[in-house]
């Protein structure tokens, strides 16, 4: 008998999850952004000390979603995992170092005795703010524009060339969307410090810079987005397993599935619409649209890599070495029972959403900073 | 079919994942130890109103968040590299191991992380009672990170609940509860956390003994005391006594890594139990490693067969006898356990070729095979064994092991003298004048990061040359990199980390010597 809950439906039940984890992390590097113009955004050292206060009180949930994003791809589908992080070694190995040292310069910024002086931790943070989003979004490029690397009939692999995945930097659709990930990280940051921050001269310089970065993150993201839509693409057939050029694949995909095109189309509206009334009208409520706008589109590219037989990590050196969320997933009881762990996750973002909120309360200013007492 | 990998790759992949983890495990414990701390000390504060208990409060407070921010930048480092480093492992271990570090993520590592903010920033705007209940939350999801992380490892000291699945060549998983409750995971977690809360307590009254010494913070400083000394004296018992249950464990589970920290090459009854040893190399060879025996120790005799069998008369198997096997005792040797791993290996190339000419018959015949109890039981458990060269590579690094295990544990009891000594002076009203016992207590701030690093040694040196005890060994679990990328991030590793811990050190003095000023 077919069980209720068949293998095939967990696969595409963690997919979904693994794009919402990618939908909120894209969001969350408005942390990364606010920080990639610690330089050029704040004119005084007061200044300063109020956007990294606003960016620092919410680094850790992007540092844990992230954490969790890469727990969950190693639990779901570990075949990507072993084959992606073993293999395009220094592109993750360059995320993580970006983040390592994230995690200490808010803390350690501006303490007495920090050793390497206040603005070694302030590069850190720009260094992080800039290099995070954008291999992230080269990390995901690759998705769609595929790596080099063979796996054998035990499912080891093997790189195809010597720079363990440095080589997805000279293809020029995956800078195009690292780009746009880093720039829609930016507006999403200075949308972030519109709505949170107290403080006229940083609400008028955030104000003043969000027509450019938006338009570079729309300059490059249409770029990446026509490419991709009139590119080939990698299908598979289900029945044999094998995979194999598809003109217009992910063309297809979204017109094959309506649903896909409406989150997306929702995804995009989001965000221009969040761009719009803080630009035009004055609005200080845009990160909530962006924001969401973004979450949306983030997902809806997820599912069209992942789904309607597409291979998600697609091989350019073997195709049949190609990954699909079939063939990567982990077991029917694995996915089962962290099916079950999954359903904590609506109380999970409903305590985040309540401490965020009781946290938020007020407009972060020099007044507020001091009051708590404890000051990045 | 499992080819193996140049030596210096294993090598410095291994060296980067000891040094990355024990940088871990330099910060880990203290968040472990004092978020329970803070939270009884609000708790107090909270029931008393007095406003000396919220300042103590947020002092420790303090220290804890300049010591949590460094522990979480070396933990996602850990997370990623099982990928980028032991890549093969995470594919032949994917389903099951997975599995508890994402519930980690979703489970631990939000609470924490979420209400760690409220701990810090919500002081004037959330209740007296919303934010004690976040610190509280803090502790919890500390100690649930721990929980998670530490099934994972116990999983591969002693896999259970799972079966080999040809077609995908790997393990999967097919009960959890077993997973979770597996017994080296139930005692490795009670005794690390409470490691931790010792080191914790230590910290703090290490701490407060300093202030005690320069005559500051007096009120502080003895009210901190006592804290860390009760909770100190109640943890260093539970470590004693869990320690106790992780050998007994091991002693089943991994009888190579117990015999190896007892150095106890020839298996008998009315074995003793040695309380201290040096270890020189010895006239003897087991294949071709020379043996390194006891020129001195001090031994409690026929203790060990008590612990391990209940009575003195118990046997307790050897190094010897587990390498070379002992028929009496029903014990296989080396050698026929890597016959029986060649067969399960030699099973699954079969099905490859069978997968290849599109043979199904012989394809489920096979598949059936490997889930079978008794291929299971006779064959498959010694599945990495195949890829064992000579039965004496089985051996761990008998030293380490030994001189690790022994210093934790003589650690484990002046660690209990220690607190009772804090809890009588404090109690008689004493300790601020017993200033040698105060540059003591100062000075033994350092012993528990020792013990704890120790333990780590023990538990993954111990169970060499096995990343999955029995099934995979570590050359097989390597990825395919070059060396030369590997040694490169070893050394930037190196150098932040170390970079990053001078300034976390440099800061923590900075802000005790300042003291607690709200
Ligand atoms: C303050 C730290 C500390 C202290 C005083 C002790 N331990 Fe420990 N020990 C640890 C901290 C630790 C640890 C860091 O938590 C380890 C490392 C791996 C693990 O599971 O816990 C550990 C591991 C560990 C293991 C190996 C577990 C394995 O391989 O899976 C054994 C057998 C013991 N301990 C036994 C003891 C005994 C009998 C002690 C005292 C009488 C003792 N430990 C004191
Ligand atoms: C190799 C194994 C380990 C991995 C992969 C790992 C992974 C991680 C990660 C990714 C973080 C950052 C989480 C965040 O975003 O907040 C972290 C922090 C943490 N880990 Fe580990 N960890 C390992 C070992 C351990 C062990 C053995 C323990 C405890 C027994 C532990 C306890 C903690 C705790 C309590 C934190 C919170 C931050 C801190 O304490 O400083 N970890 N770990
Ligand atoms: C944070 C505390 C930990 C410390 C200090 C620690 C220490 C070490 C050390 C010293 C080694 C090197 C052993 C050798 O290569 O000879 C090692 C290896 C390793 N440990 Fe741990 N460990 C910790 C926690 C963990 C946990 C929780 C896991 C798994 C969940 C784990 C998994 C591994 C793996 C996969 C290796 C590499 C393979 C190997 O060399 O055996 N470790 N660790």
């Amino acid at each position: 008998m077919e069980p209720l809950i068949s293998h095939l439906f967990l696969q595409h039940y963690w997919w979904i999850i693994i794009s919402i984890l990618a939908g909120l992390l894209v969001f969350l590097l408005f942390v990364q952004g606010g920080q990639s113009m610690i330089f050029s955004l704040p004119e005084d050292p007061l200044q300063t000390t109020i956007l990294v206060n606003a960016l620092g009180r919410k680094w850790e949930f992007t540092f844990t979603t992230l954490v969790t994003f890469g727990g969950a791809f190693f639990a779901a589908f570990p075949l990507f995992y072993s084959a992606s992080f073993g293999g395009a070694y220094w592109v993750w190995m360059a995320i993580l170092f970006s983040f390592i040292i994230q995690a200490v310069a808010y803390e350690f910024r501006s303490k007495k005795g920090n050793f390497l002086g206040q603005r070694t931790y302030d590069i850190f943070l720009l260094i992080n703010g800039s290099l995070g989003p954008f291999l992230l979004g080269v990390a995901v490029a690759t998705f769609f524009t595929g790596a080099r690397f063979s796996l054998n009939e035990l499912n080891r692999v093997s790189w195809a060339t010597g720079w363990h995945g440095l080589e997805a930097l000279v293809n020029g659709r995956n800078v195009a969307l690292g780009l746009a990930v880093l720039f829609l990280a930016r507006t999403n940051g200075l949308l972030y410090i519109i709505n949170s921050v107290n403080d006229d001269g940083l609400y008028e310089n955030a104000g003043r810079k969000i027509i450019l970065n938006a338009l570079t993150f729309l300059v490059f993201f249409l770029f990446f987005l026509v490419t991709l839509l009139i590119s080939p693409g990698f299908a598979y057939d289900p029945h044999t397993g094998n995979v194999f050029i598809e003109k217009y694949k992910y063309l297809h995909n979204l017109l094959r599935m309506p649903a896909v095109l409406i989150i997306f189309v929702a995804g995009v509206v989001g965000v221009l619409y969040g761009i719009v009334i803080t630009v035009f009208r004055g609005s200080r409520k845009g990160i909530w649209f962006t924001g969401t706008g973004t979450i949306l589109a983030v997902i809806s590219l997820f599912l069209l890599a992942g789904f309607s037989n597409t291979a998600f990590y697609p091989s350019t050196f073997d195709l049949n070495s190609s990954l699909s969320i079939r063939k990567a997933s982990s077991s029917y009881f694995t996915l089962k029972t962290m099916m079950f762990v999954s359903f904590i996750i609506p109380f999970v973002a409903a305590y985040i959403w309540y401490a965020w909120k009781a946290i938020n309360r007020r407009r972060i200013s020099v007044e507020e900073i001091q009051e708590e007492g404890h000051v990045y | 079919m499992i080819d193996v990998p140049d030596l210096t790759l294993v090598d410095w992949s291994r060296a980067q994942f000891a040094l990355t983890a024990i940088y871990h495990w330099l910060f880990v414990p203290l968040t472990l130890g004092l978020s329970f701390i803070v939270a009884i000390m609000e708790t107090i504060y909270v029931k008393t109103g007095l406003e000396e208990w919220k300042r103590m409060t947020r002092f420790w407070m303090t220290l804890f968040g300049i010591n949590f921010a460094i522990g979480v930048a070396t933990g996602i480092i850990l997370e990623f590299e099982f990928g980028t480093n032991w890549s093969y492992y995470s594919w032949f271990v994917g389903d099951i191991f997975g599995a508890p570090l994402a519930i980690e993520g979703i489970l631990a590592f939000f609470l924490e992380s979420t209400f760690v903010a409220v701990m810090f920033f919500g002081w004037n705007k959330v209740n007296k009672k919303f934010h004690l209940v976040s610190t509280w939350l803090v502790a919890v999801g500390a100690s649930l990170s721990a929980l998670w992380i530490l099934v994972a490892n116990a999983w591969m000291q002693n896999p259970v609940g799972m079966v080999f699945n040809p077609e995908t060549a790997r393990n999967e998983m097919v009960d959890f509860w077993a997973v979770l409750f597996n017994e080296v995971a139930v005692s490795k977690f009670l005794h690390t956390i409470s490691s931790g809360f010792l080191l914790g307590s230590m910290f703090v009254a290490g701490i407060s003994a300093w202030y005690l010494l320069q005559k500051r913070e007096h009120h502080l400083a003895t009210r901190s005391l006592l804290v860390a000394g009760v909770f100190g004296l109640l943890s260093s018992l539970l470590v004693v006594y869990t320690g106790d249950s992780s050998a007994r464990t091991l002693a089943r589970a991994q009888p190579v890594k117990f015999a190896a920290f007892e150095a106890l090459y020839d298996g008998r009854s009315d074995a003793g139990l040695v309380a201290a040893g040096i270890l020189k190399d010895s006239d003897r060879k087991i294949g071709k490693k020379v043996v390194k025996d006891f020129s001195f120790r001090i031994e409690i005799p026929g203790f060990l067969s008590f612990m391990t069998g209940g009575n003195t008369r118990a046997f307790v198997p050897g190094i010897n006898d587990l390498i070379l096997g002992n028929p009496e005792k029903g014990l296989l040797p080396v050698a026929e356990k890597m016959r029986r791993g060649k067969v399960a290996q030699d099973l699954l190339r079969d099905y490859k070729n069978a997968r290849a000419g599109n043979d199904s018959v012989k394809m489920s015949t096979i598949r059936k095979v490997f889930a079978d109890k008794q291929f299971i039981e006779e064959h498959f458990r010694y599945f990495g064994y195949a890829s064992v060269e000579n039965p004496e590579d089985a051996i761990p690094n008998v030293p380490l092991a030994f001189y690790s295990f022994h210093l934790m544990v003589t650690l484990g009891f002046y660690f209990i003298l220690l607190f009772c000594l804090v809890l009588f002076l404090l109690f008689r009203g004493t300790i601020a004048k017993q200033r040698w016992f105060l540059w003591i207590l100062l000075f033994s701030i350092l012993l528990p990061y020792v013990a704890g690093e120790m333990g780590w040694v023990l538990a993954e040196m111990g169970r060499q040359p096995w990343i999955i005890q029995d099934l995979m060994p570590v050359s097989t679990a390597v990825s395919r990199i070059g060396s030369g990328s590997v040694i490169t991030t070893f050394v930037l590793f190196a150098v932040l980390f170390t970079v990053l811990l001078i300034a976390e050190v440099s800061i923590m003095i900075k802000q005790i010597k300042t003291g607690p000023n709200h």
